[in-house]
């Protein structure tokens, strides 16, 4: 057991240390964030000031804090695209994976919590003085809260790898799943509330988009962070999004062996 | 270079080819369609939602919203199918394929423009169609000189305005290789803040996207004019009417650029 989290502990380095390499591509990403927040912010701050006073319980500043706490997440919660495993699959590389001591939906959990962890760092964090100091953002509560927020960020990131996870594995039984993957790529970004917020929806959408595990990635994350949702309300948040990790996360190993057996049909 | 007519036949044949290969793989080329289709309507939903809590927006009601939307659209997803590709550059490079288009003896960037047409833009084309349609309807515009006229500018010159983008893209990549993503700023901001009214952003950002990234007159401007709006600050019909320069102005900075970046380029030691 200790051997095995010391082999996760060491996968989520490698990813960390993977995405530190490309300093330019980080700064890059840094300019580009900032711009696409300030538009953002615009958008929800005039969509605001356009309604009146407040819509849905937010008001400019709030709406502001939204959009900047968006663009922190953006780069550690991939709601779009990751097609490593269908490639994999189609390569026959992952016949090496499943020789190693670790499933697969680990170990790539595991480096993509750490590239996450590294993205918050260098890519979010910029995010939330640039935000600060352009156009105002809302904190946590209190202590309990930044340490839920947190939490929700880490779980946020394991329920977007562990979706895309789930969708790569088509591929064990169609060749082409790039079409599967765009579709799910653009209802997780419409439906994590990435560019209008989920409480923004008329009621048959909101319905639609919490029966789906994609409010959980952003909007989720958002509220706790920026202080909207606070106490037992972020508390049953992030109880959600545990709920998910835990779905999801038995989908992709029963999903996996029976990909898996599917390979050795084939003779993979 | 072979003379004109030469590499025109030349460019034709290319470009054949690239509507060819893609025709040859139909369930592919179906989904892509579908994919930006698709992409093309969540983003059209958005729109929805936030006119579901507003009735207005930057000046704007959802009618002029929709009508914002489907020239931004229009105007971008077009310039995507021709010119799109070239934000590709820095894998073209890695590959050694840019290499290869130095032998050949056309020029470089009619090359690079040629090299692919991505026709599964039709998708989100044919959703901008659509809005397009349904905003000039509910607005009850009237057909005259000044509408047909106006419509006519906006998409042709808008068009060119991302295209141009798309091409000053280009030339900025052969500095910023691995910082490629600094280059959305510049096609992909352009174009989101294409779909918005100029009066949301803060006056840096609206001069920015007005006269320095000319994104303000691929929609916001044509329909100030066709749905007869004021406008407000910097931001006045008349100005609409300035299109060609826009469009003129980014592409000589677009093939300055891309003239310096050729220049820069010392070839990936192929």
């Amino acid at each position: 057991m200790r051997a095995d989290l010391r082999t996760y502990g060491l996968l989520a380095r490698a990813g960390f240390r993977r995405q530190a390499t490309y300093r330019l591509a980080l700064a890059a990403g840094i300019v580009t964030n900032s711009v696409f927040g300030v538009i953002r912010a615009s958008i929800l701050m005039g969509a605001v000031a356009g309604a009146g006073a407040t819509v849905a319980g937010y008001d400019e500043r709030a709406m502001s804090s939204y959009a900047w706490w968006g663009q922190v997440l953006l780069g550690s919660v991939a709601v779009w695209g990751w097609s490593e495993l269908a490639d994999r699959v189609r390569t026959g590389d992952i016949a090496a994976d499943f020789l190693r001591p670790v499933p697969p939906y680990l170990s790539y959990l595991a480096a993509d919590l750490g590239r996450g962890a590294l993205a918050l760092l260098v890519r979010g964090a910029p995010m939330i003085v640039i935000g600060s100091l352009y156009s105002g953002m809302t904190f946590p509560a209190g202590p309990v809260e930044w340490v839920l927020g947190l939490v929700s960020i880490a779980l946020a990131v394991a329920i977007a790898f562990l979706g895309h996870y789930l969708v790569n594995c088509i591929a064990f039984w169609i060749i082409e799943i790039r079409g599967i993957l765009l579709a799910y790529g653009i209802v997780a970004t419409l439906f994590a509330g990435l560019y209008v917020p989920v409480h923004w929806f008329p009621d048959w959408l909101r319905a639609l988009a919490a029966a789906t595990p994609f409010p959980s990635l952003i909007q989720t994350p958002i509220d706790i962070l920026s202080g909207y949702a606070a106490g037992p309300g972020a508390a049953r948040l992030v109880a959600i999004q545990v709920g998910w990790v835990l779905g999801l996360g038995i989908g992709a190993a029963l999903t996996t062996a029976a990909g898996r057996r599917r390979l050795e049909v084939q003779g993979g | 270079m072979a003379n004109r007519e030469g590499s025109w036949a030349a460019y034709r044949t290319i470009l054949r080819s690239r509507v060819r290969a893609q025709a040859g793989y139909r369930v592919s080329f179906a989904t892509d369609l579908f994919a930006t289709l698709f992409a093309g309507l969540a983003e059209l939903t958005e729109v929805y939602v936030i006119f579901h809590n507003t009735p207005r927006l930057g000046g704007l009601d959802f009618t002029a919203a929709l009508l914002v939307f489907a020239l931004a659209n229009l105007t971008f997803a077009a310039a995507d199918l021709l010119v799109g590709h070239c934000d590709r550059l820095p894998t073209y490079i890695r590959e050694g394929k840019l290499d290869v288009f130095y032998l050949r003896p056309l020029s470089l960037l009619g090359q690079l423009m040629t090299s692919e047409v991505s026709l599964r833009r039709l998708g989100r084309i044919s959703v901008a169609v659509v809005v397009l349609a349904i905003a000039l309807i509910r607005g009850g515009v009237q057909p005259t000189a000044a509408t047909i006229g106006m419509l006519a500018l906006a998409i042709t010159f808008g068009t060119a305005i991302m295209a141009a983008l798309f091409v000053a893209v280009a030339g900025l990549q052969f500095w910023l290789l691995d910082g490629r993503e600094f280059a959305n700023v510049f096609t992909y901001g352009g174009a989101y803040a294409a779909q918005q009214s100029s009066l949301v952003f803060p006056d840096p950002v609206r001069i920015f996207f007005t006269f320095v990234v000319p994104a303000a007159f691929t929609a916001y401007l044509p329909t100030l004019v066709i749905l007869g709006l004021p406008g407000g600050d910097a931001a006045s019909p008349s100005m609409a009417w300035w299109l060609p320069v826009a469009a003129a102005w980014v592409w000589g900075v677009a093939l300055l650029a891309w003239g310096r970046g050729v220049r820069h380029y010392q070839g990936a030691g192929g």
